[in-house]
């Protein structure tokens, strides 16, 4: 039986002598800049990160084990080790706010992104772009001015506790500003983004194919999601929360603006040991045990849902 | 269009009290889409009616559609206008998980975070199957499409032939009452389509289940099908057997879109019979059967005639048979066989099948003056 190749076949051809002529202009470049290519071109991007984030780093872990003169500020190493448990015993308590308030924070963004995203990714049609450019507007506002735009929003008497009070739905006396659900609030607006996105990306690449074999498998609405949606969506949740839970956990602005006296937060105990008491060993230490916390956190996902996993989705 | 032919006694049900319900049944199906404030017809006014066991084809150039009459049986659309019945009983309306049909998606659609017996388990668990049963049902449906020992695989470990067999199996094993499968061939390389072909009819007939196969390959769809109806533009041209539609096409689409097709038009002379006489010259003639055509001396003729069909030789053809003189243009040799491209003295183009056989040598060559001759029935007129 004959069959001609169709018109759909054929279109497919013409791409291989676009390919043909790349390859042709390749061979002609000297050998020598090509195999030099990639380390000059990742050059400028490797001495970046040695000066500006490689030598800090180190300063920093080198710092955590030397011991400072407060009045002065000079520091000799002494290799004391016993630095890094002296200050979690010392500020337990801030560390345990800190992961109760980023947590929190994340937790509030997860269950608030899951829906904006899978709705941008399924039905966001031709105007998923301008829902995610929506999604980082706030974001050309400097984050200190947002913060204190929120500090405006929950003041006592300000446009929804003010307005609340007046209609006599709220007692005089209910306060959120200065609180931990203020400073939770705070977080959980302040990182929305660093959550809906990798949720977004998770979602948009799973196959619609995929929901539509499972609906005609039998599977409700409710299972599709718990079976498909939601497993496949795992690693893109796992990156969401790492995204948003450890630049939490640091977070110093949002507790100071918003968030009372006795509701500290690490990264204000750790600006107040470098910036107020010039306690550089204190600071560092503490700052290389948030960083070994977020490393673990990369490490589980690495090993939990690992590279393979990562690939299997793709 | 409507059926000319009764299909051969399929594989199963025809002699159940069910067969004469159809399996699924289109009833004055329309599906139009809106687009901008265009409104988009993808289906017009469509009836159909596909046998309990048959192996089904809609066939059709991309955009005829044949995916969208696909879908809406399987529930993921709902027509416009019309009623879908399976087994006689009213679908419209219902979800896909609500409907006794299956589907084998065109890029298999296998669920990537489970293994293959997850996904071939997928149906039966959302149905409560009981667990004893689930891993029973599972390991039979494996076997057929001879997936055993690989249940642990992710879909990723596997080639593309098998994870189409995963998504024939996760498909099948809910036992549905009828299957759908929507060019489920399309992402494999041509040894591999031709072995998927033998097997999936081989399937077809050991499971007895209704197949619904939708492909724009008429090789694919000639192979495999009990029946075939073509689509174009929203409308079945023809529904017929694979035979039926191969040789008899109703229309100039039809004529054109399967196989190679050698259409000519000319002016009835007279009426022989049953023949209708198209003299193109002294020696030249077309013979048409014109059974049920108004056709008489004056009026346009278009016919079909197949390459294979047609005979070349170099002496003019006894009488009696169709015969027209040409030049040969072009020989493209195929292996089994050749073909000819010829121009007629009337200035018609014409391609010739000629077999390679042990008998046969050179035929003609380039430049060559030859007779071309076929019999009066492999003259199909259409329209």
């Amino acid at each position: 039986m004959e069959q001609p190749v169709r018109a759909d076949h054929a279109g497919s051809l013409t791409l291989r002598p676009g390919r043909g002529a790349t390859r042709a202009r390749a061979a002609r470049r000297p050998r020598i800049g090509k195999a030099l290519a990639p380390y000059l071109l990742s050059l400028p991007a490797g001495l970046w990160l040695l000066v500006l984030f490689l030598v800090p780093l180190l300063v920093m872990l080198s710092l955590s084990l030397q011991t400072c003169n407060y009045g002065t500020g000079a520091c000799v190493m002494t290799w004391h080790w016993g630095e890094f448990w002296q200050q979690v015993s010392l500020y337990h308590a801030q560390l345990l706010t800190s992961f109760y308030f980023a947590g929190a924070a994340t937790i509030i963004d997860l269950v608030v992104s899951f829906p904006i995203a899978y709705w941008i990714a399924f039905h966001g049609g031709r105007r998923k772009n301008f829902f995610l450019l929506m999604l980082l507007v706030p974001f050309f506002v400097s984050f200190v001015i947002r913060t204190v735009v929120w500090e405006f929003i929950l003041s006592d008497q300000g446009i929804i506790l003010g307005g609340l009070k007046h209609a006599h739905l709220l007692p005089q006396s209910f306060h959120v500003l200065a609180t931990g659900y203020a400073v939770v609030a705070g977080l959980a607006y302040n990182y929305l983004p660093f959550t809906a996105l990798p949720l977004y990306v998770a979602i948009e690449r799973i196959d619609r194919r995929v929901l539509d074999a499972a609906y005609d498998l039998y599977a409700s609405r409710r299972e599709a999601f718990t079976k498909v949606i939601l497993p496949l969506t795992v690693p893109g949740l796992f990156a969401a929360f790492l995204l948003t839970f450890i630049p939490a956990l640091g977070d110093y602005v949002n507790q100071q603006i918003l968030g009372g006296t006795n509701d500290t937060m690490i990264g204000t105990v750790i600006q107040n040991a470098f910036l107020t008491y010039f306690d550089y060993a204190g600071g560092s230490a503490l700052s290389a045990v948030l960083m070994a916390i977020a490393l673990i956190g990369i490490f589980a996902y690495a090993r939990l849902l690992g590279s393979r996993t990562i690939e299997e989705y793709l | 269009m409507t059926e000319t032919h009764t299909a051969r006694a399929a594989a199963a049900g025809e002699a159940g009290p069910d067969a004469a319900l159809p399996a699924i049944e289109l009833a004055g199906v329309a599906k139009e889409f809106h687009s901008g404030g265009e409104v988009v017809t993808a289906v017009r006014d469509m009836d159909l009616a596909i046998r309990e066991g048959e192996f089904f084809s809609l066939l059709g150039p991309s955009g005829c559609g044949k995916t969208t009459t696909m879908r809406m049986i399987a529930g993921f659309e709902e027509p416009t206008r019309g009623l879908i019945r399976l087994h006689g009983r009213d679908v419209t309306g219902t979800p896909p998980n609500k409907r006794d049909v299956n589907m084998v998606f065109q890029s298999y659609a296998l669920f990537p975070h489970m293994t293959v017996f997850e996904n071939v388990a997928f149906g039966l668990r959302r149905r409560q199957v009981p667990r004893n049963e689930i891993t029973r049902r599972v390991g039979e449906m494996l076997e057929i499409v001879d997936l055993s020992g690989r249940e642990r695989r992710r879909p990723r470990e596997l080639s593309g032939g098998q994870q189409q067999r995963v998504a024939l199996a996760r498909a099948l094993v809910n036992r549905p009452r009828a299957l759908l499968l929507d060019e489920p061939l399309g992402a494999l390389d041509l040894k591999l389509r031709q072995a998927m072909q033998v097997e999936l009819k081989r399937i077809q007939r050991e499971v007895g289940i209704t197949f619904v196969y939708v492909t724009h390959d008429q090789g694919e769809a000639l192979t495999m099908s009990d029946r075939i109806a073509v689509m174009n533009d929203g409308v079945i041209e023809q529904l017929g057997l694979p035979r039926e539609i191969y040789e008899h096409p109703a229309t100039r689409f039809v004529a054109g879109f399967i196989g190679t097709s050698n259409l000519l038009t000319g002016t009835v002379t007279r009426l022989a019979g049953e023949l209708a006489v198209i003299e193109v010259s002294e020696a030249e003639q077309i013979l048409v059967p014109v059974r049920g055509l108004r056709v008489g001396p004056g009026s346009p003729l278009e016919l079909t005639v197949r390459p294979e069909k047609i005979d070349l030789a170099t002496r003019r053809p006894a009488d009696g048979a169709c015969a027209l003189r040409g030049t040969v243009t072009e020989v493209v040799y195929l292996g089994t066989s050749t073909s000819f491209a010829v121009t007629t003295t009337t200035g018609a183009e014409m391609v010739v099948f000629r077999q390679n056989s042990a008998l046969a040598g050179d035929l003609a060559g380039r430049g060559d003056e030859v007779w071309l001759s076929w019999q009066p029935q492999h003259s199909y007129p259409i329209g």
